[in-house]
């Protein structure tokens, strides 16, 4: 084992003590703080419930990431291409980021219905801007000597950007979609708080208002296990994609 | 005409938020196939925007540019232009070969293999015949310099247009790439366009030296060296090479 594994390993196990200690020694109720090995037996016996509902997160969640970071990865072509229409939209889109989509969810669903469709559009939603963002900084931010050169072997704009463009693009898209990853994610909970029967979200809500907190806690590790996982697997990919030196992130 | 590369009366007027920049101011120069022309200057002497006129990359305001014939555009659609930059501008996700392959996938490209110049012999001629696979940032600034110079040349072009490409090297990987750069110019018979603000670099590399004065950018002096075609790096410490060095410098310094 190297030390940067032992480490957080062993913060790690000292901060599950120290949670234990408390909950032990101040007798904290069990429906208010569970003690983590209370969470552990929850999410051995409710394995199966579990896992029946981290599959439609997980669904919902990948969705809403290929759809989210599509859109945005065509747009920010188009907006490179097409300078009038980055003037007209891309402004925009940097206001409309700043509405919090948490907060627009309910009208998703109201507008969406019950099924699996808001969560995606809520996860595609919130990938979206991230990427779309460092998308369009990916495609224009070339080096203009190369960009310059290009020129001078007179290359044509298609070929200008699946030689140039598109791979000068690759760091940011996968600093971008790190981020979109964890933050799909979070989009499909929380289109599954309102309303929904199955997914985390909805076993979350359950759980709470059952007073069920050491189902409640093994949801949440459930969530933000598959969280790390997805993040996981677009940096195993990033690995093999970006192979030269990042010069970004 | 036709056999060599004539500029007449160019210039080039820039406009800006402070006005109108005159970059160049009515060049006029001509040298022949074949030739190596140093074109030297201080900083704000238009010498990058002659070579960018040159190569197609900016239009002239007044003036033309002959390059055997043919217009920089035609020059340039024909594949007869080779551009090396400061910055080697290499594609940091491909190899040093895949570098010196770009001219052959882009712009119409994969016909100028006739020419036959493999990317393998290029990066023979510049001494990086095991840095196939390297990627540019495994390699070394020289050895970026000289990925970028194979790939200049692998389209076998006529006229070889360089924007002080040994500008952010060291002295000594600079002294190097000098003497291959002519032992390359002799070996290739290609036309040669040098862009650098070093006196030392002009008088060694030039068959001619054309030497610039700023604001606005125009022509103060063409100078011929007295020196012979065939140059080690040993010429530097000759009587003639320093006194008329010393000549090129009283021209940058004296403006009239």
């Amino acid at each position: 084992m190297k030390r940067e594994h032992v480490l957080p390993a062993a913060t790690l196990g000292s901060l599950l003590a120290i949670w234990s200690f408390v909950v032990y020694v101040f007798e904290v109720p069990e429906y208010i703080v569970p003690s983590p090995l209370h969470v552990a037996r929850t999410f051995i016996r409710d394995f199966d419930t579990i896992m029946r509902n981290v599959v439609p997160t997980a669904i919902e969640s990948f969705l809403g990431f290929f759809v989210g970071n599509l859109a945005s990865i065509v747009i920010a072509t188009i907006f490179v291409h097409q300078k009038t229409v980055e003037q007209a939209f891309f402004p925009l889109a940097i206001i409309i980021r700043s509405i919090p989509i948490v907060a627009v969810a309910p009208i998703l669903v109201l507008m969406l219905g019950n099924d699996m469709t808001p969560k995606v559009v809520i996860a595609a939603l919130i990938c979206f801007f991230p990427t779309l963002v460092n998308m369009v900084k990916g495609l224009s931010l070339v080096n203009p000597q190369a960009l310059e050169l290009m020129k001078v072997l007179s290359a044509s704009k298609t070929e200008i950007f699946f030689k140039l463009r598109l791979y000068n693009s690759l760091p940011y898209l996968f600093a971008a979609l790190k981020i979109a990853a964890s933050a799909s994610v979070i989009g499909a909970i929380v289109g599954e708080w309102i309303g929904s029967t199955e997914g985390i979200g909805a076993l979350i809500i359950q759980a709470t208002y059952n007073f069920d907190t050491g189902l409640l806690y093994a949801a949440i590790t459930a969530a933000a296990m598959f969280s790390v996982l997805f993040t996981a697997l677009i940096s195993f990919i990033e690995r093999r994609v970006v192979k030269w030196s990042p010069e970004i992130g | 005409m036709t056999d060599s590369v004539s500029v007449a009366n160019v210039s080039v007027r820039f406009d800006s938020d402070r006005g109108t920049v005159n970059a160049l101011q009515n060049v006029s120069f001509e040298i022949p196939r074949g030739g190596f022309l140093a074109i030297l200057g201080p900083s704000g002497c238009g010498k990058s925007t002659l070579l960018r006129v040159a190569a197609d990359l900016v239009a002239p305001t007044e003036g033309s540019v002959s390059i055997f014939g043919a217009s920089p555009a035609e020059v340039r659609r024909r594949r007869d232009l080779g551009f090396v930059f400061q910055d080697a501008a290499l594609l940091p996700w491909r190899t040093a070969r895949e570098n010196v392959e770009l001219p052959l996938e882009v712009g119409n490209g994969a016909r100028l293999a006739e020419r036959g110049r493999s990317p393998e012999a290029m990066l023979a001629l510049v001494g990086l015949a095991d840095w196939h696979d390297s990627f540019p940032h495994e390699l070394s600034g020289g050895m970026r310099q000289r990925v970028s110079i194979a790939r200049a040349l692998v389209t076998a072009p006529k006229i070889l247009l360089m924007d002080e490409p040994f500008g952010a090297l060291d002295e000594i990987t600079r002294d190097r790439l000098n003497e291959e750069l002519l032992r390359i110019w002799r070996d290739t018979q290609t036309t040669v366009l040098f862009v650098t603000h070093s006196v030392q670099e002009a008088l060694y590399l030039g068959q001619q030296v054309l030497v610039l004065a700023p604001h606005p950018g125009r022509v103060r002096e063409m100078v011929e060296p007295d020196l012979q075609k065939e140059r080690g790096l040993e010429i530097r410490d000759t009587e003639g090479f320093v006194r008329q060095a010393a000549h090129l410098r009283a021209l940058l310094e004296h403006v009239p």
